[in-house]
């Protein structure tokens, strides 16, 4: 378990959370789920790949592309041992959007015919829906979701003020549904999240592959949210694909990492064509490269990849059993604080084994725009808006929803100071009871 | 400077907010021209009916901030029975003064200037068709570079 002095610790590792925002407030950074910020550890990975090894990899023989091969693949060995795969499983791409829509190109048009089914959920990301409906589109497949259990007794009349209305249901999958696709649909995928960027709700996952096992249905997990804040071990969940971001785990922009089972690799054409990705080419036809190889043609994110190696190391060394722990505590510290403001709505479940430190809610009839406008007055960075995730949005009879998610770096105390901006937002909208 | 969030939110743009005037829709209007501003989802429609080269009578609906309701809003007030040559001059600061947020920062200011958009579409799709798309281009342009 980490204590407070090892957080503190933790902290000074991040230059930037010593920085004073709004007239000298000291930054407090709440937008996690959109992409964290970096440790020196990371910066310095990066800063020493341009300084001493800049290079290209893989297809020279002198020191410099020796060194520079060698950390690259050196962080895609990181990154297998991370969720317990084989390096020859990582492909390193863009983001995990990059990463979804590779599965849809290269796998789900050789794998995708008219009258399949894809299954998604309600609470999906943009980039675990949008994917799947071209792919659908263009095979005259078919597209089914998964519903959240919410129930929206408020009218969705425009004016009416204090959308969301009271509800049952804390968003969790009915699970239902994925058997009722499974037993009227020809189901070929299921593509789910494993942590919603907007509920914060752990999904089943595990059980999920169990009950598409033996039915030829492949399952792709959306670990973008979970990667981060849990240990992860792919071979245990046992899904065919899992893709996340290297941004939202301590690492940079533009890597993104998708794991995909061997024997599907194997079996799949490339994605992309072009450098790298060949072992042969002659004029009219090529030869594949080897696993990974094959899916990353031309130069890749060399600098940026080291840099993620590098954040993985320093997420093992605090341990991704303690993130979770020590987030678990957040969790429950920032619900217990959350109950105590009136008029907030959380959507999401209440129960922490069940949740990340993800908390998207709405204070009374004050617009999440509004209410981010005055918390980065406070020096709190919050988002506000839909969050990518449109179609939940809906489910859930609300235009939009202000979030609040924390990392391995914040404190209670900076959820006191949330809170007590939340409570000046109140009296700023003179919001009344 | 950025203005603080006690001077934007007075209580003129909370009782805008709401309560506004001239909400809804109208039964045949002229014109229904409708935007949002991608950013945050905020979406304003307008109906506008003429009469005599006169704006008649106009309604908005539409969801978002307090800005931005307020504003669409206010704006219907201030062009309510004017003239087409009166509304036509209408610009970015006069919708900032009416709201008394002249020095909005960069972040929100499209919240405040979505509605003055959607009107100036308005105003060019009705002349548009009335003096043709060349003579009625500049309000477009005008509308297109609020931002
Ligand atoms: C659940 C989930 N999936 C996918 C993504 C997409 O990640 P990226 O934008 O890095 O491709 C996000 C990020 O917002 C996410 O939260």
């Amino acid at each position: 378990m980490l204590s407070m002095l090892d957080i503190e610790r933790i902290r000074a590792d991040f230059p930037i959370l010593g920085r004073k925002v709004r007239n000298g407030k000291r930054l407090i950074y709440f937008d996690n789920a959109a992409t964290t910020q970096k440790p020196k550890q990371v910066i310095d990975a990066i800063y020493n790949y341009y300084m001493n090894y800049n290079a290209n990899i893989h297809r020279a023989v002198h020191q410099l592309s020796e060194e520079a091969t060698e950390a690259y693949e050196g962080s895609r060995a990181k990154v297998a041992r991370f969720i317990n795969a084989k390096s020859d499983e990582i492909i390193f791409v863009r983001n995990a959007t990059e990463a979804i829509n590779l599965v849809a190109y290269a796998w789900g048009r050789a794998n995708i015919r008219a009258g399949d089914t894809i299954v998604v959920s309600e609470m999906e990301h943009h980039s675990n829906i949008v994917p799947w409906q071209i792919l659908a589109r263009e095979k005259g497949a078919r597209l089914h979701y998964i519903r959240i259990d919410h129930d929206t007794n408020t009218s969705r009349d425009d004016h009416e003020k204090g959308e969301g209305g009271d509800s049952g249901g804390d968003g969790s999958l009915i699970l239902d549904d994925l058997y009722h696709a499974i037993s009227h649909g020809n189901v070929k995928l299921l593509a789910i999240s494993h942590m919603s960027n907007v509920l914060g709700n752990i999904n089943p996952v595990k059980e999920m592959v169990e009950i598409c096992r033996d039915k030829g249905i492949r399952v792709l997990v959306d670990g973008a949210q979970s990667a981060p804040h849990m240990p992860v071990d792919v071979k245990d969940i046992d899904c065919d694909f899992f893709a996340f971001s290297a941004h939202k785990m301590l690492g940079p922009t533009g890597v993104g990492i998708l794991y995909t089972k061997r024997e599907i690799l194997d079996a799949m054409d490339p994605f992309l064509g072009g450098g790298d990705m060949i072992r042969e080419v002659h004029k009219y036809d090529a030869v594949w490269n080897d696993l990974p190889w094959k899916f990353e043609a031309g130069t890749p994110n060399i600098a940026d990849v080291i840099g993620f190696g590098a954040a993985v190391d320093y997420l093992n060394t605090i341990g991704m059993e303690n993130v979770r722990l020590y987030e678990d505590e957040l969790t429950r510290y920032m619900l217990s604080r959350l109950t105590e403001v009136k008029g907030l709505r959380l959507y999401g479940s209440m129960d922490a084994d069940r949740r990340g430190a993800v908390f998207s809610f709405n204070l009374a009839d004050i617009h999440p725009h509004d209410l981010a406008t005055i918390l980065d007055e406070d020096g709190i960075a919050i988002r506000s808006g839909h969050h990518c995730a449109q179609p939940l949005m809906e489910r859930l009879g609300v235009a939009a929803t202000s979030r609040a998610s924390l990392y391995i770096y914040n404190t209670k105390e900076e959820i006191d100071r949330f809170i007590d901006s939340l409570e000046r937002a109140r009296l700023i909208f003179k919001v009344g009871g | 400077m950025d203005m603080s969030s006690a001077d934007i939110y007075r209580e003129i743009i909370l009782d805008y907010y709401r309560n506004p005037r001239n909400y809804g829709r109208l039964e045949a209007p002229d014109v229904v021209v409708r935007d949002t501003n991608p950013l945050c989802g905020d979406e304003v429609e307008m109906h506008i009916k003429f009469e005599d080269g006169r704006i008649k009578d106009i309604r908005f609906n539409g969801k978002g901030c307090a800005i931005s309701q307020a504003s669409a809003s206010m704006l219907t007030e201030m062009v309510m029975g004017k003239s087409l040559e009166e509304v036509k001059g209408l610009g970015r600061q006069d919708i900032l003064e009416a709201l008394g947020l002249p020095n909005l920062g960069p972040a929100r200011i499209k919240c405040a200037l979505l509605s003055l958009k959607v009107f100036k579409l308005g105003i060019y799709s009705y002349l548009a068709e009335k003096i043709g798309e060349d003579e009625a281009s500049s309000i477009k342009d005008e509308a297109t570079k609020l931002f």
